[in-house]
């Protein structure tokens, strides 16, 4: 009995081998790069006077419903605390003592987006040419993987209704009809009632949009001009989380405002290492070469007339 | 195969019996609460929010619910790979636990995914799969169901072929020679799928990587997870073994669990070690004086501690010192996922999460209802081994 199991351990080492051997080349996933057209918002606290105007705009472009918030009972207002099931774009205020800042909370539309690698059939998928992360509900099961992985809280999940969606910002994708035509400013545009609500709306230019590359441009340009007046002279989302499409200057820390300080890496990096690691390198190598060990193992057991292996279920 | 019939046979006796009616009960209970939630949404029976995603539905009838059902797992691997053949008579009721765990965590999937209309297109939209850990998780589960129902239908052949009606007689024999060609690839499939979709489950939680306390955020959560379950799996055994032995009055296997014990005890304490040894090379070992780290430390010392009382041969053989070692060891592998699930996870500050009574009336639900249908399948059909019933000692 111990030869039969230290032969049938010697067997599992060699397929433990050989899955551990094509799982090598994991180390290689490549760092996503953002598309070269791609589109994104430039967000500036030094700017934003929390107006709210782009929280109205939002809700107008995407048909959402109002969320009356602290103020359920009068049904009066529309005053979302947080991005929710009813809200794709929201302006919070952050304040501690004398210092206070507005924030904004959307999509980040990452470059590597964490939602898009949780989701099984790609119902949130990363555009190809705007890099833009939208959402197609006829492929959702309503799983809230995305929800679970976005590291901005950013997916939000209709839990009061029976036949419920994901809700998030996809930087009004739906609105774009006509091709977009770069500004005397240099800024990537399209026309009027076409580019994203939040941003035509502004009346300070807080929030503004174009391609990534113009937009990092601009505020490197900012911190340029005013050294010391934003954190860190640092642009958020020009590496943070391996970048995102939506940038951000503060004049507070970038962890007060609701974004958290998580590394260069995208957040997907570990998750799809060890998964691509053992199932997509050598594609499926590793599950088929158990699968034969086992049953070589057991058709051996059988053979040599063990206890374990005479057909019985 | 002839031999079947003296190896397993059905318990017998009256079904409706008071625990069982208290069972199903409870199980009925959970299914009004689950047609509330499919009329008016998740939000009207559970505790989750926009922060905490997922909750006990998730954490405990999913991932612990599939590793309980890891018994089939634990003991075939020992059966068919490690050439055990004295455990043998215990694979059987291992598969069928297999089956009801798995069965009811489909289940529970399907009340907790908000668009489970379109469940089906995960398997057949072929061209829309994505690398995520999850569908991995999700195809190899439905194709472990399938799997666990192939390798229980002898136990239904078996009855069905004393049947009355001749061609369910047929039926029965047919498939039974069919099971004896085709039982090596099924099995070793039975033995695969679990380990893919177990570390798949550990994969899982690596994907919300900026959320996830550093304790439990580890590229080894995968291999953690697979050993797990098979622990638990062990536990499970050992535990369903000993209770159908005294609720059916069936005799002990007592000296096949001692046995098994030493296995579970082995891989216990192998995985402590390897989990403690991990979290102080990765430099975490001071995140054990935060709240979070009590946590770890349950799961850890309550493996350890079951793990300890079946080092001693004489406690490894008695009846009851395995129930308790066994209960130790299940309550601190099913907790390690709970904490990887729920406690570890950790979206901001201003988010938080507690069950709220409907959502866990669904949950307390399913559990009856798996225990009902264990009890009325091996009161039918020849499931248990051991034909001499031991004399009722009461």
């Amino acid at each position: 009995m111990s030869f039969d199991r230290r032969s049938a351990l010697k067997i599992l080492a060699t397929g433990g081998v050989a899955a551990a051997a094509s799982s090598l080349p994991a180390k290689a996933r490549a760092k996503p790069e953002p598309p070269p057209g791609a589109m994104g918002m430039l967000y500036d606290t030094t700017l934003c006077i929390g107006c709210k105007a782009c929280v109205v705009s939002c809700k107008q472009a995407n048909d959402m419903p109002t969320d009356p918030g602290p103020f359920a009972g009068e049904a009066l207002y529309d005053a979302p605390l947080d991005l929710n099931g009813k809200t794709k774009n929201v302006i919070k205020l952050y304040r501690e003592g004398d210092v206070r800042s507005y924030s904004k909370a959307q999509c980040m539309h990452c470059v590597d987006p964490a939602c898009a690698a949780a989701c099984m059939l790609g119902s949130l998928k990363k555009d190809e040419t705007t890099g833009v992360v939208g959402y197609d509900p006829a492929y959702c099961v309503g799983c809230r993987y995305c929800m679970m992985s976005c590291p901005f809280n950013v997916c939000k999940f209709e839990f009061d209704k029976a036949l419920p969606k994901i809700v998030k910002c996809e930087l009004c994708r739906h609105r774009i009809q006509d091709a977009a035509v770069t500004n005397a400013a240099g800024f990537t545009r399209y026309p009027a009632g076409q580019g994203p609500a939040c941003c035509e709306v502004c009346p300070r230019e807080a929030v503004i949009y174009g391609t990534r590359d113009e937009l990092l441009k601009e505020a490197h340009d900012r911190i340029a001009a005013n050294p010391g007046k934003y954190y860190e002279d640092r642009v958020y989302g020009e590496t943070d989380v391996g970048g995102t499409q939506v940038l951000y200057l503060s004049h507070v820390p970038f962890a007060k405002i609701g974004l958290p300080e998580a590394g260069d890496r995208g957040v997907p990096h570990v998750a799809y290492t060890v998964q691509e690691g053992i199932y997509y390198k050598l594609p499926f190598v590793a599950p088929v070469v158990l699968y034969g060990v086992l049953a070589a193992v057991m058709i051996r057991n059988r053979k040599s007339g063990g206890g374990g292996g005479e057909g019985e279920s | 195969m002839s031999g079947h019939s003296l190896l397993h046979e059905p318990v017998g006796g009256k079904l409706w019996t008071r625990p069982f009616k208290i069972l199903v009960f409870i199980a009925a209970v959970g299914g009004v609460v689950m047609m509330w939630r499919f009329l008016a949404g998740i939000g009207s029976v559970a505790g989750l929010t926009d922060g905490y995603p997922w909750g006990v539905w998730i954490a405990i009838d999913v991932v612990v619910g599939t590793a309980l059902g890891c018994g089939g797992l634990a003991v075939g691997l020992l059966v068919y790979i490690f050439n055990k053949g004295r455990y043998h008579p215990l694979v059987r009721s291992a598969v069928l636990t297999s089956l009801l765990g798995y069965g009811l965590a489909v289940i529970a999937v399907t009340i907790d995914l908000g668009r489970f209309w379109g469940l089906w297109k995960v398997p057949t939209h072929v061209w829309r799969w994505t690398h995520s850990p999850q569908l991995e998780v999700a195809l190899c589960v439905a194709a472990y169901v399938l799997v666990l129902i192939v390798e229980i239908s002898p136990a239904f052949f078996e009855k069905w072929r004393t049947s009355e009606n001749a061609a369910l007689r047929a039926f029965a024999e047919r498939g039974i020679s069919t099971m004896e060609r085709i039982l090596v690839w099924v099995i070793a499939l039975g033995l695969l799928l679990p380990v893919m979709h177990q570390s798949s489950l550990g994969t899982m939680m690596l994907l919300p990587a900026t959320k996830l306390n550093p304790l439990w955020f580890t590229p080894w959560l995968p291999l953690f997870f697979l050993i797990n379950c098979i622990i638990i799996g062990y536990a499970v055994v050992v535990l369903e073994a000993t209770f159908s032995a005294v609720a059916f009055r069936r005799q002990r296997e007592t000296a096949m669990l001692a046995s098994l014990s030493k296995v579970a005890a082995g891989l216990s304490i192998f995985w402590v070690a390897f989990r403690v040894i991990e979290v102080a090379v990765a430099g975490e070992i001071g995140l054990l004086a935060t709240g979070k780290g009590v946590w770890f430390l349950l799961e850890v010392i309550l493996l350890l501690i079951g793990a300890l009382i079946l080092l001693s041969e004489q406690r490894r053989a008695s009846p009851i010192w395995q129930v308790r070692a066994a209960m130790l060891i299940l309550l601190g592998g099913c907790l390690h996922r709970i904490n990887t699930y729920l406690v570890a996870f950790t979206p901001g500050d201003n988010w938080s999460y507690f069950p709220r009574l409907p959502e866990l009336l669904i949950t307390f639900g399913i559990i009856a209802a798996e225990l009902a249908i264990y009890i009325a399948i091996v009161k039918t059909f020849p499931i248990l081994g051991g034909a001499a019933k031991s004399p009722v000692r009461r």
